[in-house]
């Protein structure tokens, strides 16, 4: 395998990755308004903190695979990455803010009791974990199928399409996969992670979503595997069905763990048939084949690869150790019961006057 | 305003913001770090609480600082693509090892930290917030490296066929000698900017409590002020060391950082603040300590100092055949402007030193009003508590600020001018409309974290709690 070839498979490691572990995120952070709905204001309280906390020690880590495989591509492929996010540059955008909401009421939402101050995070938390696997999946949508790219006189390839070329009905459905991948993966997950009512929730929303899911990722990875696919993206498409098909089976009998592992498996297969149908490229032009940016005509020099290489071989397993590390000191179910009185500054300033 | 302005205003914005919370959580993480440690090794109950309180105001500090860094990478792809494309092959390994090799540190440890009370062995907790500082600390390493070769190329070459700089020697770019000044002046100023706000919050806690927290709160103000003063210290002789390797590698950066117009050939003298044009080019009145510059810059008062005139007249024919024998394109190196703006430099440099030097002092000065189990009392100590620590964070801007416009009108010092690195395809509209959107949250966030900063340090340290390990069914010691 070329050095070139390599860091595309590191890339697409990374970006699967990233979905695998910020997926749940994503599905926890949109599941507040269904699994967060309790008898009354205090148990949907207790609840929503409950969702929030089985992510708590967990999110910040997940995101940082989005910011390695960004990091990776611009010192890989120099040219994907600047052709890729001053292309999408709307998206780009949008899914930054989105984040930073998301992130800002993950840290904020806690910090005071105040009822209006807990809403306001909560619509922060679900629109910013809803907008990022949408806009995701409709960018990387686009990158696979192909989008208007020429190149100037300099060798930058530039995107001439506007904000409507990427909102065409594939990669829409692209991101409405990506969506419904990631609420049954944190459907998933809660069920795994919670005790009590929350887990039998989360497992009846788990198949609701499953089967949307399923459907949604069947058409498009056919899709896929019809137009530019290959032996080796239809296995991938053929994996990921039994992937999302034995988490529905594994849920419905009661085996999370299995559940979990079959929606791992299928975001993997999903990430792998889009990464098979676009090597060797990483950004398809449709204008015309010359402009597509390939791992030959965009990668960075072999002595900035092999650095790379010898980096990533060293500290990737390191990471992944404590990583997972991180997941194993936190592995216990979390209910309600476990949920402590939550610490606000003016609440208390205003039972003790001074 | 065009699309070149937009973008550098959006870089400049959101840059600066993002840089007010990097140096918080660099200098405070190893004092909450210093606090935990403390506690486990001395059983010290004071310590614990400082450390939850501290460290309750780091979180709040570190929200900021983290989701306002996605921005910061994610905006090389979007509105500098020519810029990415053309050094990406030296400029983005740094960022992805930034992203490897500390940003998972930081994240998955300060996780760890953050949620492990009751529920990691007491000294491995003690040394998850440890891993966090160093975290932090290698991440500035990778992006001032980053930052040091856009300040002063080096180990890499233009390739023709490619149309783009190259990586010749990874070392050379990791130990350049801007870079091996630039790290300790940064880390040093960011420790005293944490240093300076454990001592502003501790100080005003100490003022308004009685015995015994005042004993305690009293023990942070001379941490927090101990750790300003030996920052400052740091800073000073760091800074000494860049301002003449600076002179070296970016003349006229040093001649702009004092308006010097015309060439000193020996005891330039070094002007405090003048009073004329905003750019020091007519002078009505200034103040001068003479020999001072020539000091600063060479390390000799007898040293030459060049002036903006002659190098407007001799570095771009310098540089411009520099380049012609490196082969860049004529494009890339025709500057649209031959100086910086001076009186931007002038004037954050002089901001720089003495919003540095005002910070130290007062650190000195509490130290000497606490000393012996004393506590200020006179109201004046409130509104220096306050002052001092945003006169670190600011005065780090100001050098920030300073470094950056100095180097214009480069991207990358000699290879490639800011107007060469913008997005071909970006459209004015495009980025008006996310400098915006980025301006109104980030004023907003701000608002709310100084309102909930504000008010979890007028709350203050939590009563000491023996803590204990959280059995199964326990409610947690830590949660959302």
């Amino acid at each position: 395998m070329s050095l070139e070839t390599l860091w595309f498979v590191v890339i697409a490691a990374l970006w699967t990755g990233y979905f695998v572990l910020e997926g749940f995120d994503f599905g926890v952070g949109m599941s507040l308004p269904f699994l967060g709905r309790g008898q009354d204001a205090d148990d949907s309280e207790k609840r929503k903190r409950v969702l929030l906390n089985t992510i708590g020690p967990f999110w910040d880590g997940n995101e940082v695979w989005l910011i390695t495989a960004a990091g990776a591509m611009f010192a890989a492929f120099p040219a994907w990455y600047g052709t890729l996010f001053s292309g999408f540059y709307l998206a780009f955008f949008a899914i930054l803010i989105a984040l930073i909401l998301r992130n800002m009421g993950f840290e904020y939402r806690h910090k005071r009791t105040s009822p209006r101050w807990r809403r306001g995070w909560d619509i922060c938390i679900v629109a910013g974990s809803l907008l990022p696997p949408l806009l995701l999946g409709i960018g990387l949508t686009n990158m696979v199928v192909g989008v208007p790219i020429t190149q100037n006189a300099n060798g930058d390839f530039l995107f001439t399409g506007t904000l409507l070329t990427l909102l065409n009905p594939l990669a829409l459905l692209g991101g409405l996969v990506f969506v419904g991948l990631s609420l049954a993966h944190g459907m998933h997950f809660i069920a795994l992670k919670t005790a009590g009512e929350i887990r039998q929730g989360a497992r009846r929303l788990a198949t609701r979503f499953g089967v949307v899911a399923t459907v949604f990722a069947l058409v498009l990875l056919l899709w896929f595997d019809i137009t530019t696919g290959t032996a080796a993206s239809w296995v991938t498409t053929v994996l990921a069905v039994i992937g999302l098909v034995g988490a529905l089976a594994a849920n419905a009998i009661g085996r999370e763990g299995w559940a979990f592992i079959g929606s791992t498996l299928t975001w993997v297969m999903t990430l792998s048939t889009y990464f098979l149908a676009l090597f060797p490229n990483l950004m398809t032009s449709s204008t015309a084949e010359r402009f597509s940016l390939t791992v030959h005509n965009a990668a960075s020099t072999h002595l900035t690869l092999q650095i790379m290489s010898w980096t990533a071989l060293v500290f990737v397993p390191i990471t992944l150790l404590y990583s997972a590390w991180n997941y194993w000191v936190f592995r216990r179910r979390l209910a309600v019961e476990h949920i402590p009185a939550a610490h606000d500054p003016l609440a208390a300033e205003e039972q003790v006057p001074a | 305003m065009n699309t070149l302005d937009l973008a550098r205003w959006q870089f400049a914005i959101t840059t600066v913001y993002h840089f007010l919370f990097v140096p918080i959580t660099i200098g405070m993480s190893a004092i909450v770090a210093y606090f935990h440690t403390r506690w486990v090794v001395k059983r010290d109950p004071e310590m614990l609480r400082l450390a939850k309180f501290f460290g309750k105001l780091f979180t709040i500090n570190f929200a900021l600082g983290l989701v306002t860094g996605i921005v910061q990478e994610f905006q090389f792809g979007m509105n500098w693509s020519a810029y990415s494309r053309f050094v990406g092959d030296i400029f983005g390994a740094p960022l992805a090892f930034e992203a490897l090799l500390a940003f998972f540190l930081e994240s998955t440890f300060l996780g760890l930290w953050i949620f492990g009370w009751g529920r990691l062995p007491e000294k491995l907790h003690a040394m998850t917030i440890w891993i966090v500082h160093i975290g932090t600390v290698l991440s500035a390493y990778f992006i001032l490296s980053a930052n040091s070769f856009m300040q002063n190329p080096v180990g890499w070459r233009y390739n023709p066929q490619k149309n783009r700089a190259e990586l010749t020697d990874f070392m050379a770019v990791l130990t350049n000698k801007v870079q091996l000044v630039t790290f300790p002046h940064v880390i040093t100023a960011s420790y005293m900017v944490g240093g300076a706000v454990i001592m502003g919050v501790a100080l005003y806690q100490q003022m308004r409590s009685k015995d015994p927290d005042r004993g305690m709160y009293r023990k942070a103000t001379r941490i927090g002020a101990i750790v300003t003063l030996v920052g400052g210290l740091g800073v000073a002789v760091t800074g000494d060391a860049q301002g003449k390797i600076m002179t070296d590698v970016q003349p006229m950066k040093m001649a702009a950082a004092e308006a010097l117009y015309d060439t000193q050939n020996r005891c330039a003298a070094f002007s405090i603040f003048t009073v004329g044009t905003p750019d020091g080019q007519s002078q009505k009145f200034a103040v001068k300590v003479p020999c001072v510059l020539s000091f600063l810059a060479t390390g000799s008062v007898n040293g030459k100092v060049d002036g903006i005139n002659d190098l407007k007249r001799t570095l771009p024919g310098q540089l411009q055949a520099q380049a012609k024998a490196d082969g860049i394109p004529e494009q890339y190196v025709s500057p649209d402007q031959l100086t910086p703006t001076i009186w931007m430099t002038y004037w954050n440099f002089r901001f720089m030193i003495g919003a540095g030097m005002a910070a130290a002092f007062f650190a000195a000065l509490t130290l000497w009003a606490t000393r012996k189990g004393r506590t200020p009392t006179s109201r004046w100590w409130t509104p220096l508590a306050v002052v001092t620590p945003l006169l670190t964070v600011f005065g780090q801007s100001f050098g920030w600020i300073f470094t950056e416009v100095g180097r214009q009108p480069w991207l990358v010092y000699g290879v490639i001018t800011t107007s060469s690195g913008v997005s071909p395809s970006s459209t004015t509209g495009q980025v008006l409309f996310s400098m915006i959107g980025f301006t109104l949250l980030y004023a907003v966030l701000a608002v709310i974290e100084v309102k909930l900063f504000l008010d979890y340090t007028r709350k203050g340290a939590e009563p000491f709690e023996e803590p204990r390990m959280v059995e199964s069914d326990d409610e947690l010691q830590f949660a959302y």
